[in-house]
């Protein structure tokens, strides 16, 4: 069957490129054509590379040694962005914090994206009593104060490690994207594509994963990376606030909190401003591509 | 329209049930119970056991949540073991902070939303549009915190215009002109940061709702009667365009939620979100899971008044 498949798409090719671009084609024209997604793209591909490759040349272990004859520090030419409360090189914490916080928002999002397309795409696709059922608990879900019951997770857990924290926040954060998976699933199964499959005898399961899946996949694609951008806010956000990553892990947001102390946040501006620059712009460049990809999903607003 | 609100009544009660549960499987999970931190360590071990008995810590979890539930039925929602005083009271004290600065939050928000929002749709496509929505890319971009510490970094320590803390300042004495209107300006600080992220969402929608009303026929045909642009923007663009966005209202009660913990915590505001963190340090957790039911019910009965005005507003809903 699979070979089937690849056959008829080589003889419809040449015919095919004159019609319509593929999706993954459109998705790109419209970054192509829109300097600033573009520029941001370039931005936060230079960063991920910069920062994971950096931080395999640091030692970890160095950078969060204490050394109390190195106390706030500003910056010079020996740290870069100046010490810490506990001499701690910033400019270390700050690719390890980078690294750190990035990883968490890439495994939360793949994570979320999962569950969330698993959930919306059995809900949409068979309707009825089940996706009742999973419809009340989303919509349950989406309007608990996400933020506190997180926390609040956080604190109650005995064992406290990154892999809890990832699970926690995954928990509480899949229920947007079923949402909408669960909608364009409902619009997609009524299509005749559908139909005829099933009247030829296809599975459920076959139809759900290699016909409907991948004709949602430039959606996918652009909720992914919208969601991409919101988790390092919210992964920094909790490590502000002391519910982020355990006690050591530099993190971006573990860096911002040094600044809840007024005395650092007004004299010691290389400790704190930093890392939140840096979240800045990789939340906005992540959005950048992340609208850009959105409008190129709706054939009304492309530029390109 | 009574039996749609009757019924959206009756979905919340499974909800709020829901929410309980968690909320009591949360307060079982955490560590210690109503007894840790009241007693001395020095206390006889069969004296605690026969006081657990006595306060029901040893009956089955449904006893002791049914027992929990009547109880926060009736406002007793515990003892804080931290301040030794019932956790009603305490959040009572800190809940009109909030109350505040969620109201004055509110306020900015429109003020400075609407304007804009009518701006970008009225005339899209000039400068003054671009601008107001190169605002919204960056706001809807940058976290809540990062712009609070930003803006108390810039206007509080670095322009000295507003204070970097508090909800008053000490030493005035409440009730007199001053004292109200000293706690208006330790407000505005902290309101305008959330208030600055908040109306982005409010913007974009009344953009998009002008942009799309104004192609409407009815427009068209207004203007072809002879009306002027006065005319046809105040009868006929805002009235329709402005009706969604106060359906929206709502959901900002569960946006501020999420929003005052940010904001108490870097200006050191005395409210709830302030209370929910601190009663976390202080492993105060009585506090702390009555505060999680509280913010839990008020984001329901938000989603609550929402589906109600929005039924209010678009009639298609109530036949549904």
């Amino acid at each position: 069957m699979r070979n089937n498949h690849a056959d008829n798409a080589d003889t419809l090719s040449p015919e095919a490129s004159d019609r319509s671009p593929s999706g993954f084609r459109i998705l790109w024209r419209e970054l192509v054509n829109d300097k600033v997604a573009l520029f941001s793209l370039i931005l936060i591909v230079v960063i991920i590379v910069f920062v994971f490759g950096v931080s395999m040349i640091l030692d970890q272990a160095e950078i969060v040694t204490v050394d109390l004859f190195a106390l706030y520090q500003p910056p010079s030419s020996e740290f870069w962005l100046g010490t810490d409360y506990g001499g701690r090189d910033i400019f270390g914490q700050l690719i390890i914090g980078t690294r750190n916080s990035l990883s968490i928002a890439f495994i939360v999002t793949a994570l979320t994206g999962t569950i969330g397309i698993l959930v919306g795409l059995i809900s949409g696709y068979y309707g009825g009593t089940i996706d009742n059922v999973f419809m009340r608990i989303v919509d349950f879900f989406m309007i608990l104060p996400t933020l506190m019951i997180v926390i609040a997770f956080v604190t109650a857990v005995p064992k406290y490690s990154i892999v809890s924290f990832s699970l926690i926040m995954t928990a509480f954060l899949w229920m947007g994207i079923a949402r909408m998976i669960r909608s364009k699933a409902l619009q997609e199964k009524e299509l005749e594509y559908v139909q005829a499959s099933k009247t030829l005898g296809s599975t459920d399961f076959k139809i759900m994963f290699t016909q409907v899946l991948p004709n949602l996949s430039s959606l996918i694609i652009v909720t992914m990376t919208l969601n991409l951008a919101a988790n390092i806010g919210l992964e920094s956000g909790l490590s502000f606030l002391g519910f982020g990553f355990p006690e050591s892990t530099p993190s971006l947001g573990t860096l911002i909190s040094y600044a809840r102390n007024p005395q650092t946040l007004e004299f010691r501006w290389w400790i704190w401003l930093p890392a939140s620059i840096l979240v800045l712009v990789l939340m906005l460049s992540i959005n950048n591509v992340g609208q850009a990809l959105k409008r190129a999903t709706d054939a009304r607003q492309r530029r390109g | 329209m009574w039996k749609l609100m009757v019924r959206r009544i009756i979905i919340m009660i499974p909800q709020i049930v829901v929410l309980s549960l968690l909320v009591f499987m949360l307060a079982k999970a955490m560590p210690g119970d109503a007894l840790t931190g009241l007693i001395d360590p020095s206390i006889d071990p069969a004296a605690i056991e026969a006081m657990r008995e006595r306060l029901g810590l040893n009956n089955p979890w449904y006893v002791q949540y049914w027992d929990w539930i009547t109880r926060a039925l009736q406002g007793d929602l515990g003892q804080s073991f931290f301040f030794k005083m019932p956790v009603a009271d305490l959040i009572g004290q800190r809940m009109v902070n909030t109350f505040w600065l969620s109201l004055a939050t509110l306020i900015l928000t429109y003020l400075i939303a609407i304007p804009l929002g009518i701006v970008s749709g009225r005339y899209n496509d000039t400068l003054a549009d671009r601008l107001i929505t190169g605002y919204t890319y960056v706001g809807f971009a940058a976290p809540l915190f990062i712009t609070a510490l930003l803006m108390l970094y810039i206007f509080g320590f670095q322009f000295g215009w507003f204070p970097t803390g508090g909800s008053v300042s000490p030493g005035s004495t409440p009730g007199s002109a001053e004292y109200v209107i000293d706690k208006i300006y330790h407000l505005l600080l902290p309101a305008l940061s959330m208030a600055l992220i908040t109306t982005v969402s409010t913007v974009q929608y009344l953009r998009c709702e002008i942009i799309d009303t104004k192609q409407k026929d009815f427009i068209i045909t207004a203007r072809a009667k002879g009306a002027s642009e006065q005319r046809v923007y105040h009868r006929h663009i805002l009235r329709n365009s402005l009706l969604p966005i106060a359906a929206l209202f709502g959901y900002e009660i569960t946006g501020l939620i999420g929003g005052t913990i940010f904001i108490e915590n870097i200006f050191n505001y005395p409210g709830m979100g302030q209370l929910f963190l601190e009663s976390i340090t202080r492993r105060d957790y009585s506090v702390m899971t009555a505060l999680v039911l509280l913010y839990g019910i008020a984001a329901i009965v938000g989603a609550l008044i929402s589906d109600i005005i929005l039924s209010i507003v678009d009639p298609r809903i109530r036949i549904k």
